[in-house]
């Protein structure tokens, strides 16, 4: 079984985002960019059950500028086999990279496609639950458990308020949540390895798919920011001030 | 406007969440209302009640029981054929169901709208909330999931809406239930608490976070929360975080207890009425965020907290 796990270059999710003073989105220019930390949970769970004898083969693919080549030398690093860059200037959103990716499920026909749960710079928490509807596929969304069993997958799922299992026929597309697993750090010798490894380029018209935005930004602006706050020197004026406010 | 609103609920009650999920359907336009599930006719009457909604969609079949995606999605796609635009809150169910039902549709959905600005318009945040995005649709029909506590809830009586059957084609044969396992709790719910009371790394492990938090939680009648690195380090269930990952809340009154304040956890509660915070580094990022701040050791400060309450 072949393993696809899509994975993004965004943000590092230690920098504070700068919005830009012409209201046009953030800036980006200078910033540290690192692979989606939910995408590196999918990527490790790839090599755990390809590490686990089920799966062969792991294709990590990206859908952004020739920079996010970086992002899958990271992911081959990690233990991903080979890579395909399918590259655009152009920012893609849901929608259309649930349908290129759906073009590349069409060639390589894996077993399971493993995705973050969302990016952490659009944050829209999507393209798992499309690409598994463009390919008529279950889902199983927000994993924190994934076991193979013969031709079905059990996904155990962080739901609102606990914990919820489903099993899934396989093919089948899983997102991934926090608790998934933790991924491992790449190794020098396997950075420098991952640098032989395929890395095919590819454009989204080599798929077929129209990546025009359906959703237009208006604008972007900073939140509104909070007041000053206080400080309280002690327990007793805490305690006041919640009675103040009728909590207390 | 014809709007299609997805009722949360576990077959037995309706959830608070569908609540302001119908305020902001009905900035758009005629609300109807999907109870999907396995022996919910209570549900579609309680939906029924509900201040403003024209009509129940009531799909009462075994195959929705558990609001399984591959089962409910191409339901929903039928019915929008005579909708405008379907809203979903984002619970874990809304963001699971919603981006099948608009790939379905070959739309782009919008995810967790904080406002509306017009019929195509709506405001989201972006970059875990550093951001404020005002994005318009060019699509046809809208699919939205929509942030609980950015809208007041609806009236929850005082509507009498029509309940209508609606049968669609069941089971997709795809995906099955298996079980749940629910998190125990007698406080009250974290998203819809007026009060929270949140514990971080510092509390050291859970026989101490029971011991701290929970009394104080108690005394205030509040739900407790906690940050990713407190649930990590499993002093509780993963289902207490509050952060980009975990739940968003905006409670009158958050208290954060033993919180340094990353990103990542402030986006999950930045938009409380009042924050508090209790940390012994003067310099944590939190108390940027906090009206009222106390440095001091949370072991100290907080049981005397708890005994002067």
């Amino acid at each position: 079984m072949k393993i696809l796990v899509p994975v993004k270059r965004v943000i590092d999710y230690n920098v504070k985002p700068r919005v830009k003073s012409d209201g046009s989105g953030v800036d980006l220019s200078n910033v540290k960019m690192s692979m989606n930390p939910f995408d590196e949970i999918a990527v490790e769970e790839a090599i755990r059950l390809k590490e686990a004898g089920k799966a062969e083969e792991i294709i990590a693919v990206s859908v952004g500028p020739a920079k996010a080549q970086e992002t899958l030398r990271t992911a081959l690093a990690m233990g991903a086999d080979r890579a395909i860059l399918v590259q655009t200037d152009d920012e893609v959103e849901p929608l259309a990279v649930a349908k290129i990716l759906k073009a590349i499920v069409a060639e390589e026909n894996p077993g399971l496609v493993i995705l973050g749960k969302q990016a952490i710079d659009d944050d829209s928490n999507q393209t798992g639950q499309m690409l598994a509807a463009l390919l008529g596929r279950p889902q199983g969304t927000f994993a924190s458990k994934v076991e193979i069993d013969g031709d079905s997958v059990a996904v155990t799922r962080e739901v609102d308020g606990g914990l919820e299992t489903v099993k899934l026929a396989m093919p089948a597309v899983v997102t991934t949540d926090l608790r998934l697993n933790e991924p491992r750090y790449a190794s020098l010798p396997n950075i420098m390895k991952a640098k032989k490894k395929p890395l095919d380029t590819k454009s989204p018209a080599d798929y077929g798919v129209d990546t025009a935005p359906r959703l237009k930004t208006l604008k972007v602006n900073e939140p509104p920011v909070r007041q000053a706050g206080i400080k309280v020197p002690d327990v007793d004026t805490l305690v006041a001030k919640l009675k103040e406010m009728g909590v207390a | 406007m014809k709007t299609l609103v997805w009722v949360e609920h576990d077959n037995a009650s309706l959830k608070d969440a569908t609540l302001a999920t119908v305020t902001a359907a009905a900035r758009l336009g005629e609300v109807h209302l999907l109870v999907a599930g396995s022996g919910c006719r209570a549900v579609a009457e309680a939906a029924a009640q509900i201040a403003g909604v024209g009509k129940v969609h009531l799909a009462d079949n075994a195959a929705y029981e558990h609001g399984l995606a591959e089962n409910v999605a191409p339901l929903i796609v039928d019915l929008m054929g005579h909708h405008d635009a379907v809203l979903f809150p984002a619970t874990t169910t809304g963001k699971n169901i919603a981006p099948r039902v608009a790939a379905l549709l070959d739309v782009m959905q919008l995810s967790d709208i904080i406002s509306v600005e017009g019929e195509k318009t709506f405001t989201r945040p972006i970059y875990a909330g550093n951001a404020i995005a005002t994005v318009e649709s060019s699509d046809a029909r809208l699919v939205i999931t929509v942030r609980g506590t950015a809208f007041e809830k609806a009236a929850a009586t005082g509507g009498s809406a029509a309940i209508e059957d609606v049968a669609g084609a069941g089971d997709a044969g795809l995906s099955s239930f298996v079980s749940a396992e629910v998190a125990k709790s007698e406080r009250p719910e974290l998203t819809s608490a007026k009060i929270i009371v949140s514990g971080g790394r510092a509390l050291k492990d859970s026989a101490t976070f029971e011991e701290y938090i929970m009394p104080l939680a108690d005394k205030l009648g509040a739900a407790v929360g906690a940050s990713r690195a407190a649930v990590d380090a499993g002093y509780v269930p993963n289902d207490y975080q509050v952060g980009q990952t975990g739940k968003i809340v905006a409670p009158e009154v958050y208290i954060a207890v033993g919180i340094s304040g990353a990103i990542q956890h402030l986006a999950g509660m930045k938009d409380s009425k009042t924050i508090i915070a209790i940390n012994k580094d003067e310099d944590a990022p939190i108390f940027q965020v906090a009206d009222i701040g106390l440095v001091a050791d949370l072991f100290n400060a907080v049981p005397e907290l708890t005994g002067k309450l």
